[in-house]
């Protein structure tokens, strides 16, 4: 009797083919069964909880599979089935207000069980779309800027939005080049994610920021490290991962349009998204963003030439349902950055010019043109995904996306190539990806997976400029293993592990002159395939094999308090500006050289996060330190003559380096209304080998907000913002001495010295409107830098040349509907 | 059947995007400048000195070559021309012309180091009637002694200006020669 239950629910599939009355009829049989069968007398019962705060939650309906054995939990959250029979069942729960949840019981007696819902409380009917955020890491704590924060700051870039979060600053290139910097890394440590796609953006230098419009993200999140393996070992910085937003499963159609101007800069933004659902799961959305902006300003100058366009547009469609769906995502992003014209320096001796002066060396009226220098930046993607729901297995995804980057860098030039760009790459990546997240074992939660990705990049040579970049094919091919074990109640133990290869073999003309003093000719002669009057092409092929693990625990203590440990070991392989540079970097006035010979990083990282909540008072407490061998590193080691001046040489090196730091999180909520946020960011980055500091590192930083919060006011929201950041003591003496004709004197030029602390208050207010037709308006009114302060900061590679911004007011509107 | 299409689709589309090009060619780095010289023609009909600083692996390693062929001498005038070439490019490219066409966004100082004495003004001007300095002249040669003078081209510098001090632009070329006045 038990063997035809069993029986049966396996092969419901089978069954549904057949006529319904075959069913009812069936169905009537086991039920009857069931009740005058002798084994089949045990109870299934238990009680259904929200997983968040572990409330009761009533309504929610328990049903197992195949039959119309059906329950609905009371008031305390309470079910419980009778007449059950020794065997595995399959069982679904689902509540109105939560995400359904299958798994499977082997009963062997009476059994109880306390199920957890995901209870979507603000989104009604909601379902999770995409980027499934289950299991990114367990003991890694995940910060996460809110939907409320991007639309209030939709004219803004990523990296500056990231700066809410403790442990991320940013390093940037004026205003506009913002790189995220998370625990004092950057650039290629750093993966973003953007609708799971890990972006492939030429990140290689300062002056290359992500290619991503914060509007299509609905919420964004930041892991400290290279836990989340699932996407990628190399990032020993850690994750930013931008999810789209969720759809509803029902008819409907609704959309934002959020409008913004500002005055520093004289723009402003416009951003729209539309989104149609059904009941069916089928969805589609299309957005679009526009912002202008003209030159910005300091307090005391206009900071000429660093306005810029921004035009992005994504669209999506797809069908959402529980067992099955698919999406399709396309993505543009288009930028054009003017880069600040003081900054446009060719020697040292102009670099001495430019920080011995008290004000920016060029000042030009203010425009919303922009001129060179300047980017182009251009990055497009598709992406194609369907995934699949097996009943006792687990969930089967598939993946493919092309990204296509285009990147042109104009500079002043002369004559004929005035109007053309000196470096143009062009950057194409498939990858192909299948995860199998398993629903097999109910205490042990695993995920599976593999890539496969190409990569080509293509430096048109048409610029006239040596390529900094060469050419390359780059094969990735990636595999994962990670799981989740509940040890109990409280204990959740989770470990990962990753191999990555990687291959990229590129074509790279070299400088005869440089190719000989590196030794290169006697080392990597059978590398050479063509030798030129005073260049030789090269064909440098090199291989990488990187494992990734991760092991972490996470405890529950009780209500209120949650410790998560984690050791994680990541390997990046050198890219491909460390590996083949070679030349004058135009940007900084300087000379940069990569190494062929590097070997991956890898980085030892163990965090550890004290999280304690209670009432109206929250503090996360999340000490790290990082221990990276090999470690790539750009470091001046000579001057060279050039007819052009004095340059100072930079060459990349490897190196064994420790950060270490202390993120802290305070919340504090003096009543209903008055609520306070503090957050302080504090580490040290020390080179091992050469007892010195690592260039570069955020100084500590305080920020601390007071919001008064009215409901009854129209919502309303007013709040002070404090940003105090110290100076950077810690941080290596590059300074070196050249020639000035002027003077006539051997002259120090000092690039090394840290700007002094500063503290900038921002303001924040909104209010809101509701209108019939669910219609809500809501009106802010921001100020950046309120007093106007006149400050440099350390990572702003344009600190030498000029302040930074000054006071911003925005005025900005959304609308929702 | 229809997963093996999908299939032989995704390997058609990766075996055509991994086929590999042609290799690469090389780049003429067009406006490079290699070479500066500094013809100095006396007033006394003697024999041309030239300046001379050649770099030929541009911002490689290898440091420029500086040459004087002569010195200068007390009290005789000296008519001068700046040069600037290309030198990596055969034939070599006269970067002068461009420079001479686009004459408002360049402009060549002259630095005099101590203890020389002399004086160094451009005689070529740009269209907008401001200096260009790729001729010019020297006089006012009073006394005996070796020192430093410094050529330098600077791209896009404010115009009309007091001197390099204040001349901002970036630096296209700049070369210091090592002089004796007899």
């Amino acid at each position: 009797m038990s063997n035809f239950i069993n029986f049966r629910i396996g092969n419901f599939n089978h069954y549904m083919r057949l006529k319904l009355p075959i069913l009812i009829f069936t169905c009537l049989l086991i039920s009857t069964f069931k009740i005058y069968s002798q084994n089949c007398a045990y109870n299934f019962s238990g009680v259904v909880m929200d997983l968040h705060d572990e409330s009761p939650l009533s309504q929610a309906t328990i049903q197992i599979e195949g039959t119309d054995n059906i329950v609905v939990s009371d008031s305390n959250g309470y079910f419980k089935f009778s007449g059950l029979c020794l065997s595995k069942y399959s069982v679904t729960v689902s509540h109105l207000e939560c995400k359904s949840k299958t798994f499977t019981i082997k009963l062997d007696g009476n059994i109880q069980k306390i199920i957890k819902l995901e209870h979507h409380i603000n989104e009604l009917n909601e379902v999770i779309v995409l980027g499934e955020s289950e299991k990114r890491s367990k003991t890694i704590f995940e910060n996460k800027i809110s939907n409320e924060l991007i639309n209030n700051n939709s004219s803004s870039v990523l990296g500056d939005i990231l700066k809410n979060i403790s442990g991320v600053s940013s390093i940037n290139s004026g205003n506009s080049i913002v790189k995220p910097v998370i625990n004092g890394l950057h650039g290629s440590r750093v993966d973003i994610l953007n609708n799971e796609v890990n972006i492939q953006d030429q990140q290689w230098g300062i002056e290359h920021a992500p290619s991503i419009d914060i509007n299509s993200a609905e919420n964004i999140y930041v892991i400290k490290g290279a836990g989340a393996l699932q996407y990628s070992g190399s990032a020993i910085g850690g994750i930013i991962i931008a999810e789209p937003s969720k759809t509803l499963l029902k008819d409907s159609l609704y959309g934002k349009t959020l409008v913004f101007g500002g005055s520093n800069g004289k723009g402003g933004s416009i951003m729209s998204k539309l989104t149609r659902t059904y009941q069916s799961g089928w969805f589609s959305s299309i957005q679009g963003t526009f912002k202008r902006f003209g030159d910005f300003n300091a307090p005391d100058y206009v900071m000429s030439n660093t306005g810029f366009i921004d035009k992005s547009a994504s669209f999506q469609i797809g069908l959402n349902q529980y067992n099955y769906g698919f999406e399709l995502y396309l993505s543009s992003v288009n930028n054009e950055i003017g880069i600040l014209k003081a900054s446009h320096l060719h020697t040292a001796g102009d670099q001495i010019r430019a920080i011995k002066s008290e004000t920016i060396l060029y000042v030009d009226e203010f425009t919303h043109k922009i001129a060179s220098p300047k980017q182009k930046v251009t990055h497009n993607l598709v992406k194609l995904k369907a995934y699949k729901r097996f009943q006792d297995f687990g969930k089967l995804t598939l993946q493919y996306h092309f990204q296509n980057n285009k990147r042109l860098e104009y500079d002043i030039r002369r004559g004929v190539n005035k109007n053309t760009a000196s470096t143009d790459l062009r950057l194409k990546t498939h990858t192909l990806t299948l995860d199998f997240d398993s629903n097999l074992f109910e205490k042990f939660d695993f995920k599976y997976g593999i890539k496969g990705e190409f990569q080509n990049n293509f430096p048109n040579p048409e610029t006239g400029v040596k390529r900094i970049i060469p050419d390359y094919d780059k094969y990735d091919f990636g595999t994962y293993f990670i799981s989740n074990i509940k040890l109990n109640k409280n204990w959740l133990l989770e470990a990962g592990i990753r191999y990555d290869y990687f291959k990229i073999d590129a074509l790279k003309y070299y400088r005869k002159t440089f190719w000989e003093s590196r030794n290169y000719n006697n080392i990597y002669s059978n590398i050479v395939i063509n030798e030129l009057t005073n260049q030789v092409l090269t064909n440098p092929v090199r291989n990488f094999n990187n494992f990734s693990t991760t092991i972490g625990l996470s405890k529950k203590i009780n209500n209120f308090n949650r410790v998560l440990l984690n050791y994680s070991i990541g390997s990046r392989a050198p890219n491909p500006s460390e590996l083949f540079s070679e030349g004058l970097h135009h940007s900084s006035a300087r000379i940069e050289l990569g190494d062929l010979s590097f070997s991956s990083e890898k980085s030892h990282k163990i965090g550890l996060t004290v999280s304690h909540t209670k009432n109206n008072f929250n503090i996360t407490f999340n000490p790290y330190i990082n221990s990276i061998n090999d470690f790539i590193y750009i470091n001046p080691t000579k001057i060279e003559q050039t007819v052009r001046g004095s340059f100072q040489v930079w060459e990349y090196m490897q190196t064994n380096a420790r950060i270490w730091g202390i993120d802290t999180d305070i919340n504090y909520d003096f009543n209903e209304k008055l609520t306070s946020k503090n957050q302080i960011s504090f580490l040290k980055g020390i080179d091992k080998t050469n007892s010195e500091p690592l260039i570069n590192m955020p100084p500590l930083n305080f920020q601390n907000e007071i919001s008064y919060k009215n409901k009854d006011l129209n919502n309303l929201i007013v709040s002070i913002q404090s940003d105090y950041t110290f100076k950077q003591n810690d941080y290596p003496n590059d300074n070196f001495e050249v020639f000035v004709p002027t003077t006539g004197k051997m002259e120090l030029v000092d690039i090394s010295s840290t700007p002094s602390a500063y503290h900038l208050l921002n303001f924040r207010s909104s209010v809101e409107f509701k209108k019939e037709n669910n219609i809500k308006i809501k009106v802010g009114l921001n100020i950046n830098n309120l007093l106007n302060k006149s400050y440099k900061n350390y990572l702003n590679r344009m600190r030498n040349y000029s302040h930074d911004l000054g006071r911003n007011i925005i005025l900005n509107l959304n609308l929702i509907y | 059947m229809k997963k093996l299409n999908i299939y032989a689709l995704i390997m058609t589309f990766l075996f055509v995007s991994c086929s590999k090009d042609d290799d690469p060619v090389a780049v003429n780095e067009e406006e490079v400048i290699t070479t500066m010289i500094v013809t100095l023609v006396p007033s006394d009909a003697s024999t041309n000195i030239t300046l001379k600083t050649q770099d030929l692996d541009g911002d490689g390693p290898n440091a420029p070559v500086v040459t004087v062929s002569g010195n200068l001498k007390v009290d005789l005038t000296y008519t001068g021309s700046v040069k600037f070439l290309n030198e990596t490019e055969t034939p070599a490219e006269d970067i002068t012309e461009e420079v001479e066409e686009e004459d408002t966004d360049h402009q060549v100082f002259y630095t005099v180091g101590s203890p020389l004495v002399m004086n160094v003004v451009s005689t070529n001007d740009d269209s907008d009637g401001n200096p260009l300095g790729t001729k010019f002249k020297i006089d006012g040669i009073s006394s005996a002694g070796s020192g430093k003078l410094t050529f330098t081209l600077r791209h896009e510098p404010k115009k009309p200006n007091t001197g390099l001090a204040d001349a901002g632009g970036s630096t296209d070329m700049e070369t210091t020669f090592d002089i004796v006045v007899e």
